[in-house]
């Protein structure tokens, strides 16, 4: 009796830990499971000309303070843009409805996020509301293209008219 | 010279055909076992709770040594802070199952296979059939079930104690910050990471598990047989783990 009952703790507990082990990693560690024991929320949706990557589980924010979190994001073929679900805390119920929602990096490399900057509206973001003025994710691609084409273009530029007429400037020397 | 090769083939497919029948004989025997948990739990026990102390230290050292490395790595980035989610995905869908399964064929496998052999090697399998008692149901399926549960358990606890060797060095002695740790593995890491890392371990911990039993249940009845049957519980477990391990990872891409 004494043995099986020893026995019998020992593979309780073992398998009270190894449980326990499984609760810890998809609860703590993954985005996902936070959500199950979440605080109230209410969603609202966000329509974006890019989000570069922003990921499902990614912070918004406000002011830098967490408020919510990005749950889904879905393609709207009709207007051709992103549109996103964010999961706002619900006390932070207050958010003007002409608020602003912004895509930006943390840090240089790291993950996309979602900022919120405050509007002047008295009425308040409710669960289902859409968010109107967005900003889209920028694009590093995009930039150094663009500083590329610029840098270009004004080499092009300085060199034009030293090539249609090289007498011309030097005689300006 | 043919002939020969032939008949090598033609004896694995045979092994492999009497590995798989042993399964299904396994798992039809699996309902009237389980009303007689106490068998299983006492399984659970001897391949589980008595794994644990290897499992536990080996989760440390390999959680350590991830830290250490990692952050050797991702310095060379200014990205230190990716540690947390390099260590956990690098833990959760890999190293946890593989490397605790490979410790469990060693730990839990060959003690099924000696002992079961060992059973044969004395009559006591024989002896047991004499008193109208199925072996198959008495003695191998709680054993094969107790593996079954036990790997999935143990390759939790192993990440997790990984996890916190990560943190050991990472945080508390390479400076990493705690926050920023946490808060990127949390959102790097997805459910499906970990979703992963369970099916992984339990499709481990049934052939671990299955191999131990059938070489231990067919072990050639002499001291050298158990043996050999142990050896090869060792070497055929391992190869089936890094193969499946491969199979699974692809399949969940």
């Amino acid at each position: 009796m004494r043995k099986s009952r020893t026995l019998n703790l020992g593979t309780g507990s073992f398998v009270l830990l190894g449980f326990a082990a499984l609760f810890f990693l998809t609860t703590q560690t993954t985005s996902h499971g936070l959500a199950v024991f979440g605080p109230a929320h209410y969603q609202v949706t966000a329509k974006f000309d890019n989000i570069g990557d922003l990921k499902v589980g990614a912070p918004v924010s406000m002011s830098g303070v967490e408020v919510g979190r990005v749950t889904k994001i879905d393609f709207d073929s009709n207007e051709y843009k992103a549109v996103v679900l964010l999961r706002l805390n619900e006390r932070f119920n207050k958010i003007p409805t002409d608020s602003d929602a912004s895509i930006y990096t943390q840090g240089l490399l790291g993950g996309k996020f979602i900022g919120l900057t405050a509007g002047g509206a008295d009425t308040y973001l409710k669960d289902g509301s859409q968010i109107d003025f967005t900003q889209s994710a920028f694009v590093l691609e995009n930039l150094i293209g663009q500083v590329l084409a610029n840098f270009t273009k004004q080499k092009a530029d300085e060199q034009a008219p030293a090539r249609a007429d090289p007498k011309a400037t030097e005689k300006t020397k | 010279m043919i002939g020969e090769l032939w008949e090598n083939f033609t004896d694995a497919l045979e092994g492999l055909g009497s590995v798989v029948h042993f399964l299904f004989r396994l798992v039809g025997n699996t309902p009237r076992v389980l009303l007689r948990f106490s068998l299983i739990s006492q399984q659970i026990f001897n391949s589980g709770a008595l794994s644990l102390i290897i499992i536990m230290l080996s989760g440390l050292f390999v959680g350590m040594v991830l830290g250490l490395q990692g952050f050797q790595l991702l310095q060379r980035f200014g990205s230190e802070e990716a540690l947390g989610t390099a260590a956990t995905i690098g833990l959760v869908k890999e190293l946890g199952p593989v490397v605790t399964a490979l410790l469990f064929a060693g730990r839990a496998g060959t003690a099924l296979a000696s002992e079961l052999g060992l059973m044969r090697a004395t009559d006591q399998l024989s002896a047991m059939e004499m008193m109208a008692v199925d072996p198959i149901q008495r003695v191998v399926v709680p054993r094969f079930l107790g593996g079954v549960i036990a790997m999935p358990l143990l390759a939790g606890i192993f990440s997790v104690i990984g996890i916190y060797g990560a943190q050991l060095v990472g945080v508390q002695i390479m400076g990493v910050d705690s926050g920023s740790f946490w808060s990127q593995m949390r959102s790097a890491v997805s459910l499906s990471d970990v979703t992963e890392g369970i099916v992984k371990s339990f499709v481990f911990g049934v052939a671990c598990s299955l191999i131990a039993v059938y070489q231990g249940y067919y072990a050639t009845p002499t001291a050298e047989g158990v043996g050999r049957a142990t050896t090869t519980t060792v070497v055929t477990s391992a190869v089936v783990i890094l193969f499946l391990d491969y199979l699974i990872t692809a399949a969940f891409l």
